[in-house]
């Protein structure tokens, strides 16, 4: 190891371990445990410090601007115009998917529909289409439609799914009993629902509105193709010029600024209400409305979503496949390499994002302590940060201070780690709720000691929370486009970038075995979360 | 077959101290229980023996080992103590047999005959070994985990609270193989619990634990008998509580002058006796006569609560009568106290 990244790792340790030091008498006290927790702590730390990095370097980058003209810049027109097709995107999408997505939920758990297994995989199907290939689709199916309009409608089809995935699993979890109790306490129908089902409906609705405003602001692939201006699509083109100067670093802060907003609004809009079970006891499914008369309407409906969001994406892709194998030179060779290289950049972002939450995860399992929770917020920010604005950090921090790892392999998969860090988060916590201290400390009454305990008593336990983790990130990864496009060293190509290449010079036949590469690599994506969300319960 | 000692052990989480200055002995191969309320701290006591815990002082020797206390230190999985919990907290990625031979080293968790003998042992049938634990029945689950904290043949064995997840018959089932289970190996055993007829009936050491310390420790018939104060008496099981005056080892109350036990302090005291001390005859025949106010039935006994028309408190004077020909209320009948009875200062 050289010198000098021995000491900036003892540095790093010894600040680990002076946060930690009003940590550790509590953390110790509880659990009687110690050796070990502090390099835990210091990892912990230090990935933090480069999630919230790209934050950083983009406010860093734009304020050295200076402020006059910073507010030269920020007050053209062009800004208010940015800020007014930005707003008018989100505006029309956000309420559209959630009225899409509860109605579909609703109609598919809680009503006498028929098939609704079926009707709940064709529901979450769009999920396994990337939507700038849906709106590669739409463009070639009706070229007519771009602008608001277009961007509206495919990312509506293409995100409602975020919304139909929470609600859904909530009104299977919800103990029915309520109601009844609502309605013995001399409520409507409509009352018990409104006033017992809606309040703990609300952490789903303002979590999916929330995370399709974040898709919505970080989205590049939909609105390039439907000629759509939002932040995100002129930060991209202002460095396809190859701009030298800070305003896209400027621009990129106004849109951090609004993801922030977003993520403060959903904070706001939650509140500090609990929504938990109450009690233990045998829940029993929950009784589902007739339709009656609304049978053929309400399927009519399903039927015309699941049209537009899956079969005409679907359906266009294999028209120009096939248009792509009947050409005489057609070549597969390409693609499998495109494919291989894929996959392999994938893997490795999956199991960079799954070795950086690791340490976070087992501290905020384990120890409820401020830095735990100091953690767990810091991940929640990393969660809105676009990948516009991870792919422009790194690229300003490789070209300033890092000229060697500039186009390298190495900077992308760190984007990646940073951007998805937050989802195998969330595996890894469930993998160790999954694997209680209790049981550590059974396996140590027994005789085993603390590494003898990991390796057969809590690995065994997190092992399907941290594949589906893993598998989580890397199918992200394998369809991720903005940061791929900023960061991927010359000469690499992946599916998105190769396909993102040929649609803009309006090759759309030679666009087509990509997109089909991409949309069945989703499909286990999308199985898994209809697994784990709307079965296990 | 290991003796357990705890001397001076403070401990508790964060600033709080849940256990103050504890001392506590359990013999070599008896025993314990340890009855307390809810928050009392008994479960801190049993995690600071198992080594889950650090006191913050004081020192814990298990058998012929210091091994917490005076800068030593010895981590739950050297200690040789099993641990048994509330839930069983059977491993769920391993099958039944899985979960037996988990503490035994690698080249014997191969072998069947000692995951077999175990299952015997707790008294589960052996085609059990190959289920998963969510196949079993709480209490299957709550006999697994004993077999599997067996299994190392630990000198001491832990239990926290095993049977409070338990309906009442499942309960006595599991708690009699327990009892067969220990005496069979020899363990010393700790159990913790806050039901008095488990502590009673289970161990042959009750300790009572309260603000954070031990409140008085002994035999079950000693402490039922003789509890230290009217607190540790009403903890213990129904108490009738009088005022009395005492003079040379016998108490002068409405019930007249009765024979008092252990240490009996001079002037006024308040005079304990329980339920079952008082024995109804017919009218006339007994020491004094009283009037029955209600009868709660029980099937194998009632509880008869009697007016005194006599004496100064009119309240919680009750009997407890075998159940099978109960009084009604309004009979008039004669009391007769059997047995000597306890006397506390007056609070």
């Amino acid at each position: 190891m050289p010198a000098s990244s021995r000491t900036r790792a003892a540095a790093t340790a010894a600040s680990g371990a002076r946060v930690a030091t009003g940590t550790r008498g509590v953390a110790v006290a509880r659990r009687g445990i110690g050796a070990g927790t502090r390099g835990v702590v210091a990892a912990a730390t230090a990935v933090t410090a480069l999630t919230v990095l790209p934050l950083l370097v983009v406010l860093a980058d734009a304020s050295s601007a200076g402020l006059a003209e910073a507010a030269d810049f920020l007050l053209r027109p062009r800004v208010g115009e940015l800020l007014g097709s930005t707003g008018a995107l989100v505006a029309v999408t956000v309420p559209a998917t959630l009225v899409l997505g509860t109605l579909a939920a609703w109609v598919v758990e809680r009503t006498a529909l028929p098939w609704p297994g079926l009707w709940r995989t064709l529901l979450l199907a769009p999920l396994a289409v990337p939507a700038f290939v849906s709106a590669y689709a739409w463009v070639t199916v009706a070229p007519w439609l771009d602008g608001l309009a277009g961007a509206a409608l495919v990312t509506t089809l293409a995100y409602y799914p975020f919304v139909f995935l929470p609600v859904a699993a909530l009104l299977r979890a919800l103990d029915p009993s309520d109601e009844e109790v609502a309605r013995s306490l001399g409520l409507s129908p409509a009352a018990a629902v409104v006033r017992t089902v809606l309040p703990r409906l609300l952490p789903a609705l303002t979590g999916g509105a929330l995370l399709v405003t974040l898709h919505l602001l970080a989205e590049y692939g939909v609105l390039e193709m439907m000629r759509f201006q939002t932040f995100t699509t002129a930060i991209m083109q202002r460095y396809a010029v190859g701009f030298a100067d800070s305003t896209g670093s400027l621009l990129a802060s106004v849109l951090l600024t609004l993801c922030l907003l977003a993520l403060t609004l959903e904070v706001v809009a939650r509140g500090r209400r609990r929504v938990a079970r109450v009690g233990s006891g045998a829940q029993r499914p929950a009784p589902r409305a007739a339709l009656g008369a609304w049978t053929v309407p309400v399927l009519a409906g399903l039927v015309a979503v699941v049209a537009l969001a899956l079969v005409v994406p679907v359906g266009t892709v294999g028209r120009w496949l096939l248009r792509a194998l009947a050409e005489p030179d057609a070549s597969s060779a390409g693609l499998v390499q495109v494919t291989v290289a894929t996959i392999g950049l994938a893997l490795l972002g999956g199991l960079a994002a799954i070795v950086a939450a690791l340490p976070g995860a087992w501290l905020v399992n384990r120890y409820r302590t401020t830095l735990a929770v100091l953690l767990e917020r810091a991940t929640y920010l990393a969660s809105a940060l676009p990948g516009v604005v991870v792919g422009l950090a790194l690229v300003t921090i490789a070209v300033d201070w890092a000229r060697p790892v500039y186009q390298t392999t190495w900077l992308t998969v760190l984007a990646y780690a940073i951007l998805f860090l937050p989802r195998a988060m969330v595996s890894l916590r469930a993998g160790l709720a999954a694997a209680p201290p209790e049981l550590s400390e059974s396996a140590r009454s027994l005789g085993l000691r603390g590494p003898a305990t990991l390796v057969r008593v809590v690995l065994p336990l997190m092992a399907p929370s941290v594949l589906t983790g893993f598998v989580l990130v890397t199918l992200a990864v394998s369809t991720e486009l903005t940061a791929t496009l900023l960061l991927a060293p010359t000469g690499t190509d992946t599916l998105a970038l190769a396909f993102w290449r040929e649609t803009s010079e309006l090759d759309y036949a030679a666009a087509a075995p990509y997109a089909a590469v991409m949309i069945a690599l989703s499909v286990p994506l999308t199985l898994l979360l209809r697994r784990h969300v709307l079965e296990e319960r | 077959m290991t003796e357990v000692r705890l001397r001076g052990v403070t401990a508790g989480y964060g600033r709080e101290a849940v256990l103050d200055d504890v001392d506590l002995v359990v013999r070599e191969g008896t025993t314990t229980a340890v009855l307390g309320g809810s928050g009392s701290g008994k479960t801190t006591l049993l995690r600071v023996v198992a080594g889950f815990l650090r006191p913050r002082s004081g020192e814990v020797v298990v058998g012929d080992r210091t091994v917490a206390g005076d800068g030593a230190w010895v981590p739950p999985e050297r200690r040789g103590v099993g641990y048994v919990r509330q839930e069983g907290g059977l491993f769920p990625h391993l099958s039944v047999a899985g979960n037996i031979a988990f503490g035994l080293p690698w080249p014997r968790r191969r072998h069947r005959d000692r995951v077999l003998e175990l299952l015997d042992l707790v008294g589960l049938p052996s085609d059990l070994a190959d289920r998963r634990p969510d196949q079993l029945s709480g209490g299957q689950q709550q006999r697994v985990a004993l077999a599997r904290a067996l299994a190392p043949r630990p000198g001491l064995v832990l239990l926290d609270e095993p049977f409070s997840s338990l309906d009442t018959a499942l309960r006595a089932a599991t708690r009699d193989a327990t009892a067969r289970a220990l005496r069979a190996t020899g363990a010393t055993a700790v159990l913790v619990t806050h039901d008095q007829s488990e502590a009673l009936s289970f161990a042959d050491q009750v300790a009572i634990v309260g603000g954070g310390g031990i409140r008085q420790a002994g035999p079950p018939r000693v402490l039922y008998g003789e509890p230290v104060d009217a607190e540790v008496a009403e903890f213990l099981g129904d108490a009738v509580l009088v005022p009395g005056v005492s003079s040379d080892g016998r108490v002068l109350c409405e019930f007249g002058a009765l024979p008092a036990r252990g240490y009996v302090p001079r002037g006024d005291v308040e005079v304990m006796l329980r339920p079952e001390q008082i024995t109804l005859t017919a009218a006339g025949a007994g020491q004094l006569d009283a009037v029955v106010l209600r009868v709660a039935y029980f099937g194998h006994d009632a509880v008869v609560e009697l007016d005194l028309p006599d004496a100064a408190s009119k309240h919680g004077i009750r009997a407890r009568v075998v159940g099978h020909q109960p009084p009604e209320p309004g009979d008039k009948v004669g009391l007769v106290v059997v047995g000597p009875v306890r006397a506390f200062p007056q609070r």
